[in-house]
């Protein structure tokens, strides 16, 4: 099953501010809603979201209840050299979902 | 003063409650819309929600068209073949443009999803997908996605023709407690607004949807049963030969317009 799309240019110039944009499939789950027999649905949601540049943290965010599900984050970075951005989702439980693509600067 | 202000309210209401009334008093078979004037319901969106469905990438509809990829290349069912095994992605290419249609072998009128589970108990041998489930979603999403662009494109014939009437007869019929049809907000009022709401054609050209309102893919089925809850008439059951024949002559209706499935949901509406 997908889980991950993530759309950063292949190729920049270095110094260029690039965009980067990311979608995630998560239900986002808040806790408080509940099921047919009146169950509160447990909360289940991706609480912290990060990038990584060549290994250097250049965006986070921390995410809350009210945040729709399949979360979509779109940054801007500045492009320093080729290298490969690593992203990061991490639930409530700690299980995290990582994707990575590479970028070429010139 | 105030009298002459409280006189002007008065009638000011007294207008509008007799052009409401006039709407409910109109008559319900509404008049078809020009050809010219047909378009998608992507044109009654604000910039924003077009935006996300302009690309592919921010589209979370996508999730289903890549889980239905990956469902249309899986070997399953007693005779353990894919759908990649008969058919090409390719070969799917202006399918989703004709139908509903006329399936011969059970000679009745059939929706992309009812053939999709058609072909799991003929040819797999493995048992249908459930109506709204992630899997018939997603196989339906991926083969709609294969026709993008291409023309809507409905002929009625012989053996569609009772169907086709019904589902027109349907479409322009007053019901629920709010007595209203389709055709008077989506034939006689696209355009204008309700409840601060674009009201639009209510075209099928980009199903299945991705909903904001539902946060997640739905089929044109779902999206007519918010419809018909919103009238307060009684929903039929998924699959209900009812939706079908409203599928087909909402097919027709909507000829020549291409498909661009997917449909990234409208903003949060009235009626939903």
């Amino acid at each position: 099953m997908a889980r991950a799309l993530i759309n950063v240019p292949r190729k920049a110039r270095r110094g260029e501010v690039i965009e980067i944009k990311t979608l995630v499939s998560h239900p986002m789950e808040t806790g408080y809603r509940r099921d047919n027999v009146g169950n509160r649905i447990p909360r289940d949601i991706i609480s912290r979201f990060a990038c990584m540049y060549n290994g250097t943290e250049v965006f986070r965010a921390d995410l809350f209840p009210a945040v729709a599900a399949n979360p979509f984050l779109s940054f801007f970075t500045v492009a320093t050299e080729s290298g490969t951005l690593e992203f990061q989702w991490t639930d409530d439980h700690g299980n995290t979902q990582t994707a990575s693509t590479s970028i070429e600067v010139e | 003063m105030s009298v002459l202000l409280e006189t002007l309210c008065l009638r000011t209401l007294g207008a509008l409650f007799l052009s409401a009334l006039s709407l409910i008093a109109a008559p319900a078979s509404g008049t078809e819309i020009p050809a010219a004037q047909k378009q998608s319901d992507y044109e009654s969106m604000s910039p924003q929600t077009r935006a996300m469905q302009d690309d592919d990438s921010v589209n979370p509809g996508m999730f289903w068209v890549l889980d239905g990829e990956g469902l249309w290349r899986r070997m399953d069912g007693a005779s353990n073949v894919a759908c990649a095994d008969c058919h090409t992605a390719e070969s799917m290419r202006g399918v989703a443009a004709r139908y509903p249609s006329f399936e011969v072998e059970s000679k009745r009128l059939m929706d992309l999803q009812e053939r999709i589970n058609i072909c799991r108990i003929r040819r797999q041998n493995a048992t249908p997908f459930g109506y709204e489930s992630r899997e018939l979603l997603a196989l339906s999403a991926f083969v709609a996605y294969q026709s993008r662009g291409v023309p809507i494109q409905i002929t009625i014939d012989e053996r569609l023709k009772p169907f086709f009437d019904a589902g027109r007869t349907l479409f322009e019929a007053r019901q629920g407690q709010l007595n209203i049809s389709c055709a008077q907000c989506h034939d006689d009022n696209w355009g204008k607004r309700m409840a601060g709401n674009i009201i639009p054609q209510a075209q099928p050209n980009g199903y299945p949807v991705y909903r904001l309102e539902w946060q997640e893919l739905g089929s044109l089925q779902r999206r007519l049963r918010n419809c018909l809850i919103g009238m307060r008439a009684e929903t039929y059951p998924y699959g209900a030969i009812d939706y079908i024949e409203l599928e087909l002559y909402m097919a027709w209706r909507a000829n020549g317009l291409k498909i661009e499935t997917l449909l990234y949901g409208r903003d949060v509406g009235a009626v939903n």
